[in-house]
């Protein structure tokens, strides 16, 4: 066996620079591959990171349309639901309009017991709860600024206009690699503090609001009876599950998600042809060795083997290399977008054995016409083949 | 008088080109000894290498039956031919048909991969054949690296290696110079006179089939 895995590891370097280009190909497809299925999992993280007990509720025309705040206790005694929060889309420029990131106004009493994925050290959240204008940022957007604990960051509101100035009281770090680590969080009710002092409409209003609900089986009935509650009235509510929000969120993308998801997976389709053109012709060249080995008494088991070896050889090293490729690909990838375009933007374990999967299968697949072909080959059609 | 090492009992064997059947060798009876040398001869298309095809078990015959050493060829299935191939024969081409990306020492030892044989004992059996045909300097060379007729005898080597029952030649001289060919008649004489093979060569070289102890002529498809 020893020395038929030197068998395959000399044919696959007889013909180098045709393994190279072959290596190369499989290596920028598998790349090419895990760079688009990373780009689709960054832009499906929010879906991916929805709790199963979280429900939004939402103005029922559009999201952009706020609820009043008198909702909240309404939302809270709906049987099922065990703690309401809510947030408001602040915005504003911070340093310049390049730089976006999520910032929110949150009830800061409920938002991180709805949230238990944003984790803050107990003495910064009581530091935070303290301070009127104080905020909570994410672990990437400390780093990113270099902003500590103490620090201010003025923002230019521009839904909420004015010049506001919030203090770092702490920095939240993600539970885990789904978790958005660049928000910024500060309390809702400094800025509705500011909202009626400046006499805007939007006092006393929310963007939405979130329901943490007893058992994730419940809530189409929870979410039928928390709009039930505002029916008829000025403003109605959508509550749906937090992935399904999320994903009515990406909606509008959707096709040309669709459309990399399927080409991630052309791409697997590529790899194929690439690596079955090499196969068949290298099995091709040596169809008179072929028969030689038959006649001296090897079966076609050992010359399917010695083929299927090669191409899946040939596939593992490419793959490997464009695993290898891919991580500083995606990291150039994601230096170049926008700051914040994506805050969660890694490749996914999934992804790894995905692109693993995609090379053995491929190496596999390649490999299995030319090598039924060489197996069932008639030792004497080999010895006359004259290639 | 011992049994026949070999009997072909009136064989035959046709091809079919489209809807034409085409035939190579007709009612062929045959009887070869343990220890012979015969060299068939014979015109092209006269049906010597399909016949020698049939006793080494790479074809099969449309009719009759090829005993070897008592095994019925026509009887066994494919791995099973393959199997007997493998303990039974020795394979000389007329291009020697080496594996131009394996050594000569590793080209000898190929066959020995299907035995038992540990490693160590396989390279020894292999150093010995090369040694044997006086090729024990050049066992790390690759076959691009050797000549016509030293590729000749590193096949030689690995046909002998094994110990097969008997060595099967297809116009082993017919790509070699004279006096390679007459290097590679000499061991073949010798590994007939010495260590008793059955050689079975077909040639179209007069001069080459004097060295073995019988002539058999094919005509047609039938023994002259």
């Amino acid at each position: 066996m020893l020395e038929l895995l030197k068998l395959i590891l000399r044919n696959t370097l007889r013909h180098k620079l045709r393994s190279v280009l072959t290596l190369l190909g499989i290596a920028v497809a598998v790349m090419a591959f895990m760079l688009l299925r990373t780009v689709v999992t960054a832009w499906n993280a929010g879906v991916e990171a929805s709790a199963a007990n979280r429900l939004i509720t939402r103005h029922a025309v559009s999201f952009v349309f706020p609820l009043p705040y008198a909702y909240r206790d309404r939302i809270a005694r709906v049987p099922g639901v065990e703690r309401v929060t809510f947030a408001v889309w602040f915005s504003g420029v911070y340093i310049d309009k390049n730089q976006f990131f999520a910032r929110l106004a949150v009830d800061s009493h409920t938002f991180f017991e709805v949230y238990p994925e944003f984790i803050v050290d107990p003495k910064e959240f009581e530091a935070f709860k303290r301070e009127r204008n104080a905020c909570i940022i994410g672990s990437e957007i400390a780093e990113r600024y270099r902003l500590k604990i103490g620090d201010v960051m003025p923002v230019d509101g521009d839904i909420f206009p004015g010049r506001w100035e919030f203090v770092v009281r702490g920095i939240y770090r993600p539970r885990d690699k789904t978790t958005d680590p660049t928000s910024m969080l500060f309390h809702w009710h400094y800025l509705e503090e500011t909202a009626r002092k400046q006499g805007d409409s939007r006092a006393g209003q929310v963007g939405w609001y979130v329901s943490r609900i007893g058992h994730p089986d419940d809530s189409p009935a929870v979410s039928q009876a928390i709009d039930g509650l505002f029916a008829n009235s000025r403003a109605e509510t959508k509550t749906e599950t937090e992935r399904a929000f999320q994903q009515s969120f990406l909606s509008s993308m959707g096709a040309v998600m669709t459309a990399m998801d399927v080409m991630s997976f052309v791409i697997i389709g590529i790899i194929l042809l690439v690596l079955a053109n090499t196969m068949i012709m290298s099995a091709r060249e040596r169809t008179h060795e072929y028969a030689v080995l038959k006649t001296l008494g090897f079966s076609g088991r050992h010359i399917f083997f010695l083929i299927a070896g090669e191409s899946l050889l040939l596939s593992f090293l490419g793959s490997a290399a464009g695993m290898l490729v891919t991580f500083p690909a995606v990291a150039g990838f994601q230096g170049a977008l926008p700051k914040g375009w994506f805050p969660v933007f890694y490749i996914e374990p999934r992804t790894i054995v995905l692109g693993c999967l995609a090379g053995l299968l491929v190496g596999f697949a390649a490999s299995l016409i030319p090598a039924r072909r060489a197996a069932t080959l008639r030792i004497v059609d080999g010895l006359r083949y004259l290639g | 008088m011992p049994p026949p090492l070999i009997e072909i009992q009136n064989v035959s064997k046709s091809y079919h080109r489209d809807t034409l059947e085409i035939p190579v060798l007709r009612n062929i009876s045959l009887s070869i000894a343990e220890g012979d040398f015969v060299a068939f001869m014979g015109p092209s298309g006269s049906g010597k290498t399909t016949l020698l095809n049939l006793i080494a078990g790479i074809d099969r015959p449309t009719e009759g039956r090829v005993l070897v050493a008592g095994t019925d060829l026509t009887e066994l299935d494919e791995s099973a031919l393959a199997e007997w191939r493998s303990r039974n024969v020795g394979f000389i081409f007329q291009f020697y048909n080496l594996i131009p990306v394996l050594t000569a020492l590793e080209n000898v030892e190929l066959p020995l991969l299907l035995t038992p044989l540990a490693k160590p004992e396989r390279r020894g059996h292999a150093e010995t054949a090369l040694k044997i045909v006086g090729l024990g300097d050049r066992m790390r060379h690759y076959p691009r690296q050797l000549s016509g007729g030293q590729e000749q005898r590193v096949a030689i080597a690995r046909a002998v290696v094994s110990d097969p029952t008997i060595l099967v030649a297809d116009e082993p001289t017919g790509d070699l110079d004279k006096a390679s060919a007459e290097e590679v008649l000499a061991l073949m004489e010798r590994l007939n006179r010495e260590l008793k093979k059955t050689i079975l060569m077909v040639t179209h070289d007069p001069h080459a089939a004097e060295r073995a102890r019988s002539i058999r002529h094919l005509d047609k498809g039938e023994l002259a």
